[in-house]
């Protein structure tokens, strides 16, 4: 196995009384997709604003290969390769599909923004996800959830980031829209990208994850290869329950009961 | 989607014809952004009805008094749509046109400044007061709601003080100021002049455009598009001139107002300072992370826009060669908000043109005028003005449930 982007070493964080992290190792390297599962409140955003530079961690190190860093601030942690898509949304509606993409790093010709060239690299990262927009001249609030999600993506994929953070990407979205919000996951694996994907989703996670890493309470209560583990452990693990139920069970027939 | 797909970039392809026009029009009515439509619809039924009440409204020595009362509430309404983009208000433009008024007045005629310093004076009063706005919403987190309502007060105040007991300055009628926005009228062969650059200079901008982007292999606008946007431009410029110049011909303070528009426009669309302020009224979280000096965004937006009520101020106190207790108070500072909205800038942030000043503050000027015509009073203009007002915000709010469904 190949060495470590970004790795959590001990890492914690707490909120006043709340320790919503506490102790977490992980480990994301390129060309694989490490899954966060956990409850509500376990801490997946948390852990999503350590890594993405959105929050400092009180105790721990980031290492970034090999070496510690401090992820400052969300700019920072992308200058160095990282790039997130917020639990709760990161794009003005009222702008359209290039003006999302490029918003805070927008190409200029002297004084003016160079439209048409924004409008090419967009499309051609869109392209790249093979996501579906009908126009990127459209005000992203005219788009669908799962189209939306797919901007956002793209929009990470600006300067190229070696990881990309994904929160909870299919939360809200329908089957379909799901599955496309999937595809675009695996595809960023396979060009080569680091990808933490957070999700209270056993079943998404269980088809596209390579690695699995669950929380609870704040604390990694076990580590998970992707083809080994069941449903049922997982669960087991997220709530902190033995294993109950039929182990023959097929995992993919349970979705979405929560 | 339908329409073909480009080649090589996978973008569709353009849509051309009546159906286009159609697919694009109820594609927008969908996602809640008309834009400009619906208010250059009304403005039309607005002058064909009181056109038909009083011949004499559509002549051109009423259209050029028009474009001369719109001036200075156009610009103070301009500054309106910069505040109301970043989703917040500024309840005290009429003071502070006021306020600026009487520094003019006081200081070209008492103080014996000349003209050039006393608006230089002025407006700098207006951009601290938009420094302090700024400062007091970013660092202290004060919603400009109460913020500037408190500084209506203030600056009214300081308006008074600033007249003295007197209460109004007249200006003489030869000062640079009052000859400038009475008499000054461009000469017809430079407003026609500047009206054919203006389309020359589009075309150009249209087919550099256009060039790039076929280079770039992206999707064109059909030559036919093409020449329908800078026919309508050319058409609707150059008659207006065409017509204003059969009578006194086009006002410099008109001129001056919709040069501010052209120019806010492109900065609101072609920079990175116009994306940040529409990004921040859109989401101001989105704009943080995405790394927008979200703070410096807010105060300069609060800054121009006391620096254009200042201006207006400036503007009326040359039409009206007078600065008094009565400039900016009463129904000014309303009417410059109500402007805003009934040209289309959405009171939620985020939605709007600078147009929206133009369109509006015209819409307002006209019912006042073709009122004025039929001898009716100042109650009834109240009364229609803030009809048309509540029927903007109707709409801008239907609008926008529309975008939420
Ligand atoms: N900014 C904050 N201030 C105070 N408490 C916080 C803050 N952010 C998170 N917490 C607390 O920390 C704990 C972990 O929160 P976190 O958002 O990381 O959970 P999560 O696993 O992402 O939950 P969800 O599935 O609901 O998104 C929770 O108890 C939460 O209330
Ligand atoms: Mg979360």
């Amino acid at each position: 196995m190949s060495s470590p982007v970004l790795s959590l070493r001990g890492v914690s964080k707490s909120f006043g009384a709340v320790r919503a992290l506490a102790h977490v190792d992980l480990d994301v390297r390129t060309h694989e997709v490490v899954a966060v599962v956990g409850d509500n409140g376990s801490g997946k955003s948390t852990l999503a604003g350590v890594l993405s530079g959105a929050l400092v961690p009180d105790a721990g190190q980031v290492e970034l290969d090999g070496r510690p860093v401090t992820l400052a601030s969300p700019g920072l942690a992308r200058a160095l390769g990282i790039a997130a898509v917020f639990q709760d949304g990161a794009l003005c509606e009222n702008l359209d599909v290039v003006e999302n993409l490029f918003l805070g790093q927008e190409v200029t010709a002297g004084p003016l923004l160079d439209e048409v060239a924004m409008e090419k690299e967009a499309w051609s990262l869109l392209n790249k996800l093979a996501a579906r927009v009908p126009s990127v001249r459209v005000p992203v609030g005219a788009l669908t959830g799962g189209q939306r999600q797919a901007v956002a993506i793209a929009r990470t994929l600006l300067g190229d980031p070696r990881v990309v953070v994904l929160d909870e990407p299919t939360a809200a979205l329908g089957i379909t829209q799901t599955a496309e919000v999937l595809n675009l996951v695996e595809r960023l694996r396979d060009d080569g990208h680091a990808v933490v994907l957070i999700s209270s989703s056993i079943v998404d996670v269980q088809a596209v994850a390579d690695s699995i890493v669950v929380l609870r309470l704040g604390r990694t209560n076990g580590v998970f290869d992707a083809d080994q583990v069941s449903y049922e452990d997982l669960i087991a693990a997220m709530t902190g329950a033995t294993p109950v139920g039929r182990r023959t069970r097929p995992a993919r027939r349970e979705e979405n009961v929560t | 989607m339908t329409g073909s797909t480009h080649p090589r970039t996978g973008a569709p392809g353009p849509v051309g014809g009546l159906s286009g026009l159609r697919s694009l029009l109820t594609q927008r009515m969908r996602s809640g952004q008309l834009g400009t439509l619906p208010i250059v619809g009304a403005l039309i039924v607005i002058w064909l009805v009181f056109q038909l009440l009083n011949p004499h409204f559509l002549s051109s020595d009423n259209l050029v008094n028009l474009t001369l009362q719109s001036a200075a509430t156009g610009v103070i309404a301009l500054g309106i749509v910069l505040v109301l983009l970043v989703g917040q208000i500024d309840l005290s433009v009429g003071s502070v046109s006021g306020l600026a008024a009487a520094v003019v007045a006081i200081g070209s005629v008492q103080l014996g400044w000349p003209t050039l310093l006393a608006v230089v004076v002025a407006l700098g009063v207006g951009a601290v007061v938009g420094v302090l706005y700024g400062a007091l919403t970013t660092r202290l987190g004060l919603p400009s709601f109460v913020l500037t309502l408190a500084g209506l007060l203030v600056f009214a105040g300081l308006q008074l003080r600033v007249l003295g007991p007197t209460g109004s300055v007249n200006l003489p009628f030869r000062s640079t100021l009052v000859r400038l926005s009475q008499q000054g009228f461009l000469a017809p062969a430079a407003s026609s002049a500047i009206v054919a650059a203006v389309v020359l200079g589009y075309a150009a901008m249209l087919m550099v455009e256009r060039a790039r982007r076929r280079r770039a292999e992206l999707p064109v606008a059909s030559p036919v598009d093409l020449g329908v946007r800078i026919g309508a431009l050319a058409l609707v410029l150059g008659s207006s001139v065409a017509y204003l110049n059969t009578n006194r011909g086009v006002g410099v303070t008109f001129a001056l107002f919709v040069s501010l528009v052209a120019v806010v426009d492109l900065l609101l669309r072609r920079t990175r300072w116009g994306r940040a302020v529409r990004a921040v009224g859109g989401n101001v979280e989105s704009a943080r992370r995405a790394g927008i000096p979200v703070r410096r965004t807010f105060v300069s937006v609060f800054v121009a826009c006391s620096t254009l009520a200042a201006l207006g101020g400036v503007l009326s106190v040359g039409r009206l060669a007078a600065a008094n207790q009565a400039t900016g108070g009463g129904d000014a500072n309303l009417t410059a908000i109500a402007a805003a909205v009934i040209g289309g800038t959405s009171l939620f942030g985020g939605r709007g043109s600078a147009w929206s000043a133009l369109l509006g503050v015209l819409v307002i000027q006209s019912i006042s005028s073709g009122l004025t015509l039929l001898n009716l009073d100042t109650a009834v203009r109240y009364v229609i003005t803030g009809l048309v007002l509540a029927l903007a915000i109707a709409i801008d709010t239907l609008m926008r449930r529309a975008r939420e469904v």
